[in-house]
């Protein structure tokens, strides 16, 4: 039974983890229809930074303003990243989206290898505090603490965005953009401008989520092709809770991380079958768009 | 006085057909010029073509600037409001968060379209898509209204509506006209009679009348420009 509890909210925690990296995958396609393999850079470059600041910094500071400032850091980068991205890249292809699919992915690939070039392709470690690694007991649980920093970074960043969305003009903006461009457009309304407010909004999630996947899930290591592979279930998890939709991509995380948690420990861990918490999600992929092609909170496109 | 909106050798073409083939008219300030013709003569291209909401290629001229090329909301901000055809109100939006949207200044006049539409006031918190489609077009017109907008654009307001909320509409419209010029694109005869001041007429992709309100009157032309009995 604490097993299987404590599989649960490791379950939970990857699912704020993937709801992080896939909530501004959704927005900016619900947005622009604009699919950005670039995201998976976003978290890289905001992992890779998180790193630079927390091993470059005097050692003086403690760990936690360390870890505290990287992810900070990798947060902003994400953010500064994306942002550059859409002006430069994204912002001459509007209305060609085949052109900006391969253009991100082509930025994808040229930044990648420069960081296998500039860092190598073996991982980084990351300097945590100790209490990261540290448990907290809950009963006769124990629930590891980095655990914690995963679900709350995840429920802070759910309700900031729904916030941001229902309530500032802003927010209305996007949503309205999200329904129908043109119409925003014949208010008087600059859409481009929310279009690079809402990268940069995604790309500063990509950066938190690859800082804290990093510390997390992964044993505090960093490595270039970190972000593609989390892109990979960004995806899953976008299709899976429908595009554009913030809630439905916080229902499918959950749901997709936990599913990856149980079966790699209760078929992968017995069977010795470690690929099976992968496989479970692109089969539950399979099924929802089956059943709903549209995704589980999806519009009507 | 210089015209409002001045549109020469307007073309466009969208997936390979030629809907606009060298449209021009002018809509002389003040007043309410209708935009006339058959379904699917390109009356809402073209007025889409003046918003710049789709590529074209000849002069557009609107509120004294020549917009051709511009971005749709630079044009829009020279004091457009515009009503689509399909309402296109937000439907996962409020009432009030519609509105909000709208709004251009600090001077939108809330008050305004509220004693208009007061209904939208009851619902301010209500999904627009909750909203029957009458009072999407209370919204879709007080959207356009809220703002002290010179030029509005308006398309089939009575499309699909109740003969009461038709006249409604007609009403607003007519006083909205006594300080905002209007582009009215209508196929209700008795509501263009009783509001527009002068008539462009569209087929095929071109002007084939212009003139003043009176020629309404005359039922052989009306069947011939229209294709509908002149007596509505
Ligand atoms: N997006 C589009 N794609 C293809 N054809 C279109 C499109 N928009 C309009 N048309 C065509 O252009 C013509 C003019 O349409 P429209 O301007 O809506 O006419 P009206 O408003 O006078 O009824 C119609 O034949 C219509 O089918
Ligand atoms: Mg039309």
């Amino acid at each position: 039974m604490s097993a299987f509890l404590v599989i649960t909210f490791s379950g939970i925690a990857l699912g704020a983890i993937y709801f992080l990296a896939a909530s501004g995958l959704s927005l900016i396609y619900g947005l622009m229809d604009v699919l950005n393999f670039a995201h998976g850079l976003f978290m890289t470059i905001g992992a890779y930074l998180g790193w630079e600041i927390a091993t470059r910094l005097p050692s003086s500071f403690g760990a936690p303003a360390l870890i505290t400032l990287a992810i900070v850091g990798a947060t902003l980068g994400g953010a500064v990243a994306a942002g550059i991205t859409e002006l430069v890249l994204i912002r001459p292809l509007y209305g060609k989206p085949i052109s900006q699919i391969l253009v991100t992915i082509g930025l994808d690939l040229a930044a990648v290898g420069l960081l296998m070039g500039g860092f190598g392709s073996t991982a980084l470690q990351i300097p945590v505090p100790l209490w990261l690694i540290e448990p907290t007991r809950i009963g006769s649980m124990f629930l590891p603490n980095a655990n914690f920093l995963a679900l709350g970074a995840g429920v802070v960043v759910l309700v900031v965005l729904e916030w941001f969305l229902a309530r500032t003009r802003y927010g209305i903006i996007i949503r309205a953009g999200v329904e129908n461009r043109e119409m925003v457009r014949a208010l008087g309304i600059d859409v481009g401008r929310a279009f690079t407010l809402v990268f940069v909004i995604g790309g500063a999630m990509a950066g938190l989520a690859g800082i804290l996947y990093a510390v997390v899930f992964s044993g505090d290591l960093i490595s270039p092709t970190q972000g593609d592979s989390l892109l990979i279930f960004a995806f899953i998890v976008v299709v899976i809770g429908g595009l554009g939709s913030i809630r439905g991509s916080a229902v499918a995380a959950l749901v997709v991380g936990l599913l990856q948690d149980y079966t790699s420990f209760y078929i992968g861990g017995h069977s010795g079958w470690a690929q099976i918490g992968n496989l479970s999600t692109v089969l539950l992929l399979a099924v929802v768009l089956e059943w709903r092609p549209r995704g589980l909170f999806g519009r009507v496109v | 006085m210089t015209d409002a909106v001045a549109v020469s050798d307007l073309h466009v073409s969208i997936a390979g057909s030629h809907i606009l083939q060298g449209v021009s008219f002018n809509v002389p300030t003040g007043g309410v010029t209708a935009l006339l013709g058959r379904n699917g003569v390109g009356k809402t291209t073209t007025l889409r073509a003046i918003l710049g909401l789709v590529a074209s290629s000849g002069q557009i001229q609107v509120l004294g600037h020549d917009v051709e090329n511009w971005p749709t909301h630079r044009i829009v901000r020279l004091g457009i409001g515009y009503v689509p055809e399909d309402r296109d109100v937000f439907s996962a939006l409020t009432v009030e968060q519609n509105l909000r949207l709208a709004e251009s200044s600090a001077a939108a006049r809330y008050d305004d379209v509220f004693s208009l539409f007061p209904e939208l006031k009851q619902r301010a918190r209500q999904r627009a898509g909750t909203l029957s489609g009458g009072q999407q077009q209370m919204l879709s017109i007080a959207r356009a209204l809220l703002n002290d907008r010179p030029l509005l654009l308006v398309d089939e307001p009575s499309k699909g509506l109740a003969p009461k909320l038709v006249s409604e509409f007609a009403s607003v419209l007519e006083r909205a006209a006594e300080h905002s010029t209007v582009l009215l694109v209508e196929q209700n005869l008795g509501v263009v009679k009783r509001l527009a001041d002068h008539v462009v007429v569209l087929d095929h992709g071109e002007v084939v009348h212009r003139g003043g309100a009176g020629d309404l009157d005359d039922p052989a032309l009306v069947r011939r420009l229209l294709g509908v009995a002149g007596a509505a």
